[in-house]
């Protein structure tokens, strides 16, 4: 599928694996998206299919070994990024793409001031003062709501709740005016009133910055909220992508389809009862030769079993970002088309989606 | 619950907590007011929901309700039989047959050196006169029961996924056939698509056996489909107790109203016609709970008597619903 014009971050059949015990893990298996500027792309799947190496790879986190990117490029402003630390005389991570993770605790330094520890990248990065980056600390921290600032840079992250650590990480990861933000489930541990906060300060710090956020979810509630555009992944792949409007209203995937049916509904005239997928998704170790999905999926047919599904581009006019989507059921001339197709035809969730 | 001309035929008590209150001393003189003086009663094959924020006091509960923990006040009621304030050994060994607990994380609550069939059959031998021959029968009955199949028996917990190691823990909970299950938390370590099937399995065996649960959850969303009633803990106390769709759709007490508003929910067009639903503030620490009301500090509408006076559960007319706040004064 061509690409949007105009954009920031552009990531092409990227493929990272791992060795292991087991056997050779294949996390991400040819994974395309992009980013534009200032825009919220959401990636959203189970636990396990791959959300954190693919981000993780772009920012050279990617232990190596047992980590290996075999295939695939990371191209910012059209320049590859995979296995580089610096681009245009600024280092990636850090100055040009910031990262907050799930868990805080992970990136902070438990024996340093959460002031010591915004201030020394900006000393490192920006050259400023050890003054000039104590006073620019505290600045971040009251840009991320942190409650008496100066009196909290002095604290160390245990003396910190799981919001407020979490705040303290964006201070950190913003402080050198990223283009990107990459967000890795920032609110899965937090409860709800904290999420909504935390949610609104990410919004409204890409307000004033401009920056753009790449946030890492499995929540579709989440991803209504923030998400411009969602690339929706299942064992390695990118199944379907699209704006956020396509991937709720016009969703064509049958994963996507499975998700949104298995969410709760607010809607008090419909008590129906939660439609969950049955199974859990297959094993990476010896990932299927077919759709990963194939498995779950109520409409797999025997094409599914055998051969990947190409993406088939949804495109309306609706919206100037791409619709694609990864299923032998939109394949109208593949070379299975045979009758296998005709029981699906009557299933009204997937005409919905493929009619549009 | 007092009775109700919307449920006419309430289920007779199972369980039942008066004034229940645990607290921990933490040293220094200071207390943290983990559960304090809860009534809550769990009706016969009734499924009550108990949700609230991280550290609001639900695990707690349920756990003194188990009597996991001794009971700093109040007193726990089992079929109208008062239970120990303290339990000694024989209180489990009696105990243990009626009440169960499944805990929240699938991944460390399974000992990964048992197969799954020992640790489904665990519980089963301890208690005696049950053969090697009839406790497998028992767990190929239970693990298909569960959605899982008895060819399980052999393999260990590190080879399943989330949600079935949460069928597991659920097997090895109820081949007891307790009379009362406490469950905490036990989908949100799990993903959306699989938690739908936990939900779903519960309720499945709500109708097929008829359970009696006491499930505690963040969420209100997802145990609102199982739950006959739901009951929102803040900071140690209960402020709103209903019938569970009723109160997620009209919720009357202000915390239970920003719980559900600040769930995003899956409708891009609804999230970008609300432009923020979140409240100031975090949960106060349990430690020297502060006077009045203990919401005060981050509710939307605090009145002046809020800061001063604790509101008491009282019972709303013409509804069947239970709420702790001075706008119902
Ligand atoms: N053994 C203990 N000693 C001291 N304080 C405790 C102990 N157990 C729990 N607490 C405190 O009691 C309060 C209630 O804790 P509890 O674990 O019951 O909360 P919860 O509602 O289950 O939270 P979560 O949703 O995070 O599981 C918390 O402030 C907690 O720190
Ligand atoms: N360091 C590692 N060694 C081996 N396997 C790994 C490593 N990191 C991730 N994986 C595997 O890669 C797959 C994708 O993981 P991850 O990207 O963390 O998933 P998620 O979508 O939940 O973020 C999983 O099967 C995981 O077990
Ligand atoms: S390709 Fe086949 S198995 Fe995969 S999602 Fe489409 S119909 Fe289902
Ligand atoms: S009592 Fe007052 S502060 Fe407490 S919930 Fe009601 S209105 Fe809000
Ligand atoms: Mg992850
Ligand atoms: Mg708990």
């Amino acid at each position: 599928m061509t690409q949007a014009t105009g954009d920031l971050l552009t990531v092409e059949n990227l493929n990272v694996e791992f060795d292991t015990y087991g056997g050779i893990v294949q996390a991400v298996r040819g994974v395309d998206f992009s980013v534009a500027a200032g825009e919220t792309l959401a990636i959203v799947g189970e636990s396990g299919c791959g959300k954190s190496v693919t981000v993780q790879s772009m920012m050279g986190l990617i232990p190596m070994p047992p980590g290996r990117i075999t295939q695939g490029s990371a191209r910012l402003r059209g320049q590859e990024i995979l296995g580089q630390s610096r681009i245009d005389g600024r280092e990636i991570r850090g100055a040009q793409i910031g990262m907050i993770f799930q868990d805080p605790m992970t990136a902070l330094n438990p024996t340093m001031t959460i002031g010591d520890q915004i201030a020394e990248p900006l000393q490192v990065h920006k050259g400023m003062s050890r003054a000039e980056a104590a006073r620019e600390a505290i600045r971040l921290l009251e840009v991320t709501r942190i409650p008496e600032a100066a009196t909290r840079a002095k604290q160390y992250p245990f003396e910190f709740s799981g919001g407020m650590l979490q705040r303290a990480m964006i201070a950190m990861a913003i402080a050198c005016k990223p283009e990107i933000l990459i967000a890795d489930e920032p609110t899965t541990a937090l409860d709800v009133t904290i999420q909504a906060q935390i949610l609104d300060l990410l919004q409204d710090l890409q307000r004033e910055t401009g920056m753009a956020i790449v946030l890492i979810t499995h929540d579709l509630g989440v991803v209504a909220r923030m998400a411009d555009s969602v690339a929706v992944m299942y064992a390695g792949k990118v199944v379907e992508r699209g704006s956020v409007d396509d991937i709720f209203y016009r969703s064509a995937h049958p994963y996507t389809l499975g998700l949104k049916a298995a969410m709760p509904s607010n809607d008090p005239t419909l008590k129906q009862s939660l439609q969950p997928i049955e199974g859990s998704p297959p094993d990476l170790f010896s990932p299927p030769p077919g759709c990963g999905y194939a498995p779950r999926c109520p409409h797999a047919m025997k094409v599914c079993q055998q051969q990947q599904p190409p993406e088939t581009s949804l495109s309306s006019t609706e919206t100037n970002r791409p619709h694609g989507s990864h299923c032998w059921l939109h394949e109208a001339d593949s070379p299975f088309k045979p009758a296998e197709l005709h029981f699906i035809e009557n299933d009204s969730a997937v005409e919905q989606g493929a009619a549009s | 619950m007092s009775d109700s001309t919307m449920k006419p035929n309430k289920p007779t008590p199972l369980v039942e907590a008066r004034g229940l209150t645990r607290f921990f001393d933490v040293g220094r003189g200071r207390r943290v007011h983990a559960v304090d003086n809860v009534s809550l009663t769990v009706g016969e094959r009734e499924i009550v929901g108990l949700v609230g924020e991280s550290g609001s006091g639900k695990s707690t509960f349920g756990k003194t309700l188990l009597g996991l923990h001794d009971k700093t006040a109040g007193e726990v009621l089992f079929r109208g039989e008062t239970l120990p304030a303290k339990y000694r050994s024989v209180d489990y060994q009696r105990l243990a047959g009626n009440m169960q607990m499944i805990f929240q994380d699938p991944y460390s609550s399974l000992n990964p050196r048992m197969t799954v069939g020992e640790i489904v059959a665990e519980g089963l031998r301890l208690h005696a006169g049950v053969s090697n021959a009839m406790a497998r029968e028992r767990v190929a009955e239970w693990l298909g029961r569960v959605g899982l199949q008895p060819d399980h028996m052999s393999r260990y917990p590190h080879e399943f996924s989330g949600g079935q190691r949460q069928r597991i823990g659920i097997a090895r909970a109820l081949i007891l056939e307790p009379d009362f299950v406490v469950c905490d938390e036990p989908i949100s370590a799990l993903d959306v698509s699989v938690q739908a099937q936990v939900i779903n399995l519960l309720g499945e065996l709500k109708e097929s056996m008829g359970l009696t649960l006491l499930f505690i959850a963040h969420d209100l969303s997802m145990v609102r489909y199982v739950s006959d009633r739901m009951a929102v803990m803040y900071l140690g106390s209960l402020v709103e107790i209903g019938r569970a769709d009723a109160l997620y759709f009209d919720p009357k007490h202000p915390y239970t109203e920003v719980l559900i508003g600040s769930n995003p929910e899956p409708d891009p067009e609804l999230e970008r016609s609300r432009p923020s639903t979140a409240i100031q503030g975090e949960i106060p620490s349990p430690v020297n709970v502060p006077a009045g009301c203990r919401f005060a500090n981050r509710c939307p509408k605090v009145m002046e008597v809020c800061k001063t006076v604790t509101p008491q559960l009282i019972k709303l007319k013409d509804l069947d619903r239970e709420v702790a706040c001075h706008l119902y004064d």
